[in-house]
């Protein structure tokens, strides 16, 4: 009777220890939750042609630094004989390919990510329904640069004047567009002085919906 | 026994395609086997080719209307139906008629011509089709206003497709072929180009393409004799295919969503996205509702919400429901060992519940470039 009983527990033991090491096991074996989002959300909007690394890698830069999410949003345009609430196969093309290059940066600097195509009639149309709809804390954009599609002076000033929260203008340089399907280039050395036009304005939480 | 008229449909990506052409190379072939064939209405638009593809071919001279001090010529209908021929060559199925006329539409005129037990050949381009008039208009930036129902040429009893790759178009334009040179400058810079026309051409391929799905073998019953074996033999779905997403309400799912719109572009298919929810969403989930609800609309995808505590089940049900040919999964969480041993995998129970369907589990490519640089 003893023997049986000595036998029983020692395998109940063994169950135990067995399942509280699969646990353990588990538990270091499970890849880092980058995934999560945080509460605090930096917007990150672009146009098609007009993805500037170096503004996405200071949006990255302050996300990682901050612990917040970053919400990457292509503003797509719906030409006037078109409904607004119109599907753009065509511009969503574009917009996949940048969209997965962006998530992918992102998850590699370790950067939980949430991204959003927003319609409009024009740029700056899409741009106000991304303020309108999403929750924000900060919005970092890249200004256009001669020739290029992105947010001309006008866009900026408009979005000074309406959007909440912390805004960060950054000025690409030429060579500064982000190829979806390339390998990012090396890490630029210390932060470049004269790239980074930081408006700072009311810090306060743009909570829109 | 219906005693309508059998109609066929010349579909092109363009004008200058060889539509006009094409009807009246087989008009006149069904002259030469006896038949009594007229031309309705042609628009030759002073091609050479078209012209000289149309003699010997009866022709039913324009019905003049007056409207506001101006004369327009038109379809005769009275006159096609006083004829009585066997077979009716029409072109340009999308013309709106001139005021006054019988019907506001050609494809209305159609209609009379086949009730009246006469065979009709016609025409008509892809952008005309007012189902697609929204796509074209997104792909070309030009939109055409005169359109035809997807109905009246879905009821056609055969829809050839006249198609030639963009440069040969293009180089037909240059040459002059399809419209006079004056005009061939301004069509290069605006509708010709190359993008345009591939685009084009890809929705009318596909238009055809459902044609012949929805016209294959009739599985209600009421098909020929003989049928049934084919029924038997045909692969359902074997055409069309339709892809579902599962998802949940997290950022994650954007990548599953994006990547099943890829897929489903490639196939030319339609696009589920499904959330089986086993509880309602709270403010943070309803937030993610939303972001997948307006990207499903950008994309042009359908997103559905349907309660269930056993998401294999759903989705077998929503599957049959919707004629689903592809699953995509995001990569399922890692799971303890206690939970392994009691409840088997999400794809396991996929593969068990959705016999016939092909399963995608969609990775984070961020991980194969991690394990390419190790």
């Amino acid at each position: 009777m003893t023997t049986v009983l000595i036998v029983v527990v020692v395998i109940l033991a063994v169950a135990v220890v067995a399942l509280a090491g699969a646990r353990v096991w588990d538990h270091f074996r499970r890849p880092a939750a980058v995934q999560a989002t945080s509460s605090r959300r930096i917007l990150f909007p672009f146009v098609a042609g007009a993805l500037s690394q170096r503004a996405l890698d200071a949006a990255l830069r302050l996300a990682k630094t901050e612990g917040a999410t970053l919400v990457p949003v292509f503003l797509a345009r719906v030409s006037l004989d078109l409904p607004l609430d119109s599907a753009l196969p065509r511009q969503c093309s574009m917009a996949m390919p940048l969209l997965e290059a962006v998530e992918q940066r992102a998850t590699e600097a370790g950067v939980p990510v949430d991204s959003r195509i927003d319609r409009g009639r024009n740029r700056r149309h899409a741009l106000r329904q991304a303020i309108a709809q999403e929750r924000y804390d900060r919005i970092v954009i890249a200004a256009a640069s001669e020739g290029s599609p992105g947010f001309d002076a006008e866009d900026v000033a408009w979005l000074l004047e309406h959007a909440a929260g912390e805004i960060v203008v950054l000025r690409p340089s030429e060579d500064d567009q982000l190829t979806p399907g390339l390998r990012r280039t090396p890490a630029r050395g210390p932060r470049q002085r004269g790239d980074v036009h930081g408006v700072s304005r009311a810090g306060e939480t743009a909570s829109s919906r | 026994m219906s005693n309508k008229g059998h109609h066929k449909i010349f579909l092109g990506m363009a004008a200058g395609v060889g539509k006009t052409y094409q009807m009246l190379r087989e008009g006149q072939a069904e002259a030469e086997n006896g038949r009594d064939v007229v031309i309705g209405y042609l628009e030759p638009h002073g091609r050479a080719e078209t012209v000289a593809q149309a003699e010997g071919i009866e022709t039913i001279p324009r019905r003049r209307v007056t409207y506001r001090d101006s004369v327009l010529e038109d379809m005769d209908l009275p006159g096609i139906l006083r004829r009585r021929p066997e077979l009716v060559l029409i072109d340009e199925l999308a013309h709106t008629n001139a005021p006054g006329l019988d019907h506001v539409k050609r494809y209305e005129d159609d209609d009379d011509v086949l009730d009246a037990g006469i065979d009709v050949f016609s025409t008509v381009n892809v952008q005309h089709l007012e189902s697609l008039n929204d796509q074209v208009a997104e792909l070309t930036g030009i939109r055409v206003r005169e359109t035809v129902p997807d109905a009246a040429v879905g009821a056609a009893d055969e829809v050839v497709l006249i198609d030639i790759t963009p440069q040969s178009l293009i180089e037909r334009l240059v040459a002059g072929k399809v419209y006079p040179a004056e005009r061939v400058p301004a069509a290069l810079n605006n509708f010709f180009k190359v993008e345009n026309l591939a685009a084009l051409r890809e929705v009318a391929l596909r238009q055809v393409a459902e044609e012949v799905e929805s016209k294959r073998i009739p599985v209600d019953g009421h098909g020929r004799p003989g049928d049934e074996r084919l029924i038997d033999t045909a692969a359902p779905g074997a055409v069309g295919e339709r892809l579902l997403a599962l998802v949940t309400p997290s950022p994650r799912s954007q990548r599953v969503v994006r990547r099943a719109w890829r897929s489903a572009q490639r196939l030319g298919a339609e696009l589920d996205i499904l959330w089986v929810a086993n509880h309602d969403a709270n403010a943070e989930e309803q937030e993610q509702l939303d972001a997948l609800r307006q990207l499903a609309s950008v994309l042009g995808a359908h997103l559905l919400i349907e309660h269930g505590d056993d998401v294999a089940a759903v989705a077998q049900r929503v599957a049959n429901d919707r004629g689903t040919t592809y699953v995509l999964i995001g990569t399922p969480e890692p799971r303890g060992a206690l939970r392994r041993l009691t409840k088997p995998a999400l794809p396991d129970r996929l593969l068990e519940a959705l016999p016939g369907i092909d399963l995608r589990i969609v990775a984070d490519r961020t991980k194969r470039m991690k394990g390419e640089s190790a």
